[in-house]
């Protein structure tokens, strides 16, 4: 079952879709921004700035999510030698690594204000940074090697050798001591977020996954055309 | 179900994992002095030596510590069990206030004494409206 991949039912899918994602995209993202810039109250000692962490809490979550998905479906690629699986990896990498870089930019602009300086060479901020980097040598194999089977293998193990960083990067708050303050909202504990600002948090958060769903649909989209160009039926 | 090859590739692949895992928890575990940001100044008195080198040292600004006298502040960082005394001269950042977190970054006169080149504040976890945060603070 793994081996049978039909581009024509899936392209059925892709080319429709992301219309509508589009669609609900733009309506979340609305009220999203909405709460996030107008609604919310500002907090009692950031006072406005705290409004950056709307846009680069989510950005931060879906690049390590992302990158996660990657590694994945890259380990699938080595057990099941799966194409189909490449094209999905390959398909979702762009969009992480924006988020990594959002990430990265929009925490310097809250840092200088609040930190007093655009960056630190904390756990944190360091291990981010590699993710960054990961995913730039993931896109760049995808580029570099013209060999399909050659540049599949080696993407795939920068998607793992990378995968380790990621708990690096979730328990480095935890495990040292770093300048970038520890999570907020934790899975066992109390979140220390105020539910006024937990709200248009989760909103924007479900923004970009819609956006990141979005832009991942039309990628994978390109690859099946470039399939069917090809005039493969299945690869 | 799935075939000899792909049982053997999934053990391959757990066995390069967990050497990477365990590699890499050495690698940061040895250099652990090095991927901290700061120290406290427990572990401040606690040192072996104090060398010549620039050090972070974070905390909480100690209430009522802060004095300014013309260009100069002078603060205490403690983290409730121990205290560094600090002096600077230079910008602060806005959130530097007493009662909150701060790093501080300099050089080390004794072990009670940091003359600091850098001051940066430490933002915590928690985020409220001011609102709230007075309702806490009355009771």
């Amino acid at each position: 079952m793994l081996k049978l991949f039909e581009p024509n039912k899936i392209f059925k899918i892709t080319s429709k879709a992301p219309k509508y994602v589009l669609f609900l995209f733009i309506i979340v993202l609305s009220i999203g921004l909405m709460e996030a810039l107008f609604l919310s109250p500002e907090d009692y000692k950031q006072s406005h700035s705290v409004r950056i962490m709307y846009v680069h809490v989510p950005s931060a979550w879906l690049s390590l999510g992302i990158f996660s998905v990657i590694a994945f479906f890259s380990l699938g690629i080595f057990i099941f030698k799966n194409k189909n699986f490449s094209l999905i990896a390959k398909s979702l990498a762009p969009i992480g690594f924006i988020f990594s870089i959002i990430a990265l930019v929009t925490g310097s602009i809250w840092g200088k204000p609040t930190w007093g300086t655009w960056w630190a060479w904390d756990a944190r901020i360091t291990s981010m940074l590699i993710l960054a980097l990961f995913y730039l040598m993931y896109l760049l194999s995808w580029k570099i090697f013209q060999n399909q089977d050659k540049a599949i293998k080696i993407s795939s193990i920068i998607a793992i050798l990378g995968f380790i960083n990621i708990p690096i990067i979730k328990f480095s708050v935890d495990w040292w001591s770093t300048l970038h303050q520890s999570s907020s909202i934790k899975i066992l504990s109390k979140t220390s977020i105020h539910s006024s600002m937990l709200i248009p948090l989760a909103i924007m958060t479900a923004a970009f996954t819609l956006f990141s769903i979005l832009i991942f649909l039309m990628k994978y989209n390109t690859e099946l055309i470039k399939i069917k160009n090809k005039g493969l039926d299945r690869l | 179900m799935y075939g000899k090859k792909v049982k053997l590739r999934v053990l391959f692949l757990f066995l390069v994992i967990t050497t990477l895992v365990l590699s890499i928890y050495l690698i940061l575990k040895s250099l652990e002095e090095n991927v901290v940001y700061f120290l406290s100044p427990t572990e401040i008195r606690n040192l072996a030596e104090i060398k010549e080198e620039k050090i972070r040292i974070g905390g909480m600004v100690k209430n009522q510590s802060i004095i300014i006298n013309s260009n100069e502040i002078n603060f205490i960082i403690t983290d409730l069990k121990n205290e560094i005394n600090v002096s600077y001269s230079g910008s602060i950042p806005n959130l530097f206030s007493e009662g909150k977190g701060v790093v501080a970054e300099g050089y080390l006169r004794d072990r009670n004494f940091l003359s600091a080149t850098k001051i940066l504040a430490k933002h915590d976890e928690n985020y409220m409206p001011p609102e709230v945060k007075e309702a806490l603070g009355d009771k």
